[in-house]
């Protein structure tokens, strides 16, 4: 099957290329390890009453790894293929006998392990630099993280088909996720918001990453977050019923 | 593959519609095995579309097509296997390294050639580790054709191969279709230069609005338009054209400035021209003959000069 080896190949050179594009790189894999360090630098870690005892860093761990995740979906996607789709790279991949599945497998493989590899260098930062503890259970903080990791790239996607060039891909991503970022309290604690805020805050999805990230690494279970994996699932599954409708090769 | 007397591309009453223009208008043709095909008209003529339409890119809206013996709708997969296409406006990403996009695309087919040996015929042996974005117009160019040779297709398409390129890129560039076709392979090109369609097609396809308006060899498409030569040359101080037009075979003369151009047949035109000029006496400098070429052919079908 050479679509196997098609796969492997465009996987390979789509890892290169992400790694060789400094923008990417900066927002998938340096931007929450740097938030990390500002807040450590400005607020400290100490035990706050407002976090149940908790550091707001060690609060807030988990939180950036769900701007990883925003980033990756709201920006990274919609940019990245938007613009490919633009220089007319996706025309002369579907002049060969390149299958559209064996494309959008690799493009997803990439953006997921480039997610990941985000994920992991956030937490080996605050590990080592500021000893914060995970205590949750691993195989199901993998399981919310994939759960939210693939429900943001679908509407990457979405966002990808709907907009007609990079640069407007770009502004929207832009502007849905720069204020998901500050509301669903991933940089300003919930806790100190207005009631109005924190009730917008239910309705965006980044919001329910945040609270279903925060609760698997504090050690909650899965069971105890049914509302935020329907939320996320069906974000999932609506948005990738959406973006293979809307996805356009041209 | 099942090519059959040498058809490898056969066409028959192609209709594309966009909304408010028939951008294909009823366009029948058939291309040769091994022959260089040449697609000219000017912009917006319906050359991409129809080429398109032949890649099994886009879907007619009416006639039908047979490539290689496979319908590029139903079989486009298939088609793809044995098709090569350069785009007019196809990119690849700047940060890719030339070896990197030969091999990529070397994976998506089922069989496909070493890279190696592809770039060293492309002139760009020294080129592998590059990346794109360090390549000349000229030099992208060749990786294209190079991708579009990566699966030893039977049949090359190539859109505007040289537009934007310098000329000295561009006869290069003639150098290398020319080797692609020496390779046994069919060509299908289109360009809206009429000097390359003549130096290089065996045959020419004239589209204008959506319809073929023309289609034989350049040399015949050439004396379709008679024996009419020109003889141009300056003039130095007075002249009178009037005792021109009494020469045997002019048809008429033309005077800009101190440009004059004799219109008349073939035959005996020169010496029938210089021998009343030395006659009168008169002074001329900088005389030559033209013979009529693709460019004319165009203007006297389409009644537009191309555009560059």
């Amino acid at each position: 099957m050479y679509q196997i080896r098609a796969l492997r190949k465009l996987t390979i050179v789509q890892t290169k290329l992400y790694l060789r594009e400094p923008v990417s790189v900066f927002f998938t894999l340096l931007f929450a390890p740097l938030m990390l360090i500002m807040m450590g630098f400005v607020f400290g870690n100490s035990p706050e009453s407002m976090f149940g005892g908790r550091g707001q860093l060690e609060n807030n761990v988990p939180a950036y790894a769900a701007i990883i995740i925003g980033v990756v979906g709201l920006i990274t996607v919609p940019i990245g293929t938007a613009g490919r789709r633009e220089a007319g790279l996706l025309r002369r991949f579907r002049a060969t006998p390149l299958r559209p599945l064996t494309y959008f497998t690799s493009d997803v493989l990439v953006y997921f392990a480039m997610t990941m590899l985000g994920i992991l260098l956030l937490f080996l930062l605050g590990k080592i630099a500021y000893d914060v503890q995970f205590k949750g259970n691993l195989l199901m903080m993998i399981a919310g993280i994939c759960l939210s990791a693939f429900a943001f790239l679908s509407m990457g996607y979405v966002l990808a088909g709907v907009a007609p060039n990079a640069r407007v891909a770009a502004v929207i991503g832009n502007v849905l996720f720069f204020p998901m970022m500050f509301l669903s309290g991933t940089t300003l604690p919930l806790e100190v918001m207005p009631e109005a805020v924190r009730n917008v805050s239910r309705f965006i999805p980044l919001t329910h990453v945040v609270t279903l990230l925060r609760g698997l690494w504090f050690g909650e279970s899965l069971s105890e977050h049914l509302v935020e994996i329907a939320v996320l699932g069906g974000v999932l599954v609506v948005g990738t019923i959406i973006a293979t409708r809307a996805f356009r090769w041209e | 593959m099942k090519i059959q007397n040498g058809i490898v591309v056969e066409v028959r009453d192609l209709v594309k519609l966009y909304p408010n223009v028939r951008a294909v208008d009823g366009v029948s043709f058939e291309i040769h095995e091994g022959e260089i095909f040449g697609m000219v008209g000017p912009n917006g003529a319906g050359k991409t579309t129809t080429i398109e339409c032949i890649e099994g890119l886009r879907q007619p809206d009416g006639g039908s097509i047979q490539v290689l013996g496979l319908d590029p709708q139903r079989d486009g997969y298939e088609l793809r296997e044995l098709i090569g296409i350069q785009f007019q406006a196809a990119a690849l990403p700047l940060q890719i390294k030339v070896w990197e996009a030969l091999d990529l695309f070397a994976a998506f087919y089922s069989n496909s050639v070493n890279w190696k040996p592809l770039l060293e015929q492309m002139g760009m042996a020294e080129k592998g580790n590059a990346y794109l974005a360090k390549l000349s117009g000229g030099q992208k160019q060749r990786i294209f054709i190079a991708l579009a040779l990566i699966n030893n297709p039977d049949l090359v398409f190539l859109d505007e191969l040289t537009t934007g390129l310098d000329p000295q890129s561009r006869r290069a560039m003639w150098d290398l279709v020319r080797g692609i076709s020496q390779q046994g392979k069919t060509v299908f090109l289109t360009t809206h230069f009429m000097e390359e369609a003549e130096r290089l097609c065996d045959r020419v396809a004239i589209i204008d609005h959506g319809r073929i308006v023309a289609l034989d060899t350049p040399q015949n498409l050439i004396d379709s338009l008679g024996t009419e030569n020109r003889v141009v040359f300056r003039v130095d101080g007075h002249f009178d054209e009037e005792s021109l037009r009494t020469v045997p075979g002019v048809i008429r003369v033309e005077r800009i400035g101190e440009r004059v151009v004799v219109y008349g047949q073939k035959d005996g035109l020169i010496s029938g021209v210089v021998n009343t000029l030395e006659v009168d006496g008169i002074r001329f400098n900088q005389l030559r003959t033209e013979q009529p070429t693709l460019e004319d052919v165009f203007l006297s079908l389409t009644g537009k000069e191309m555009r560059n």
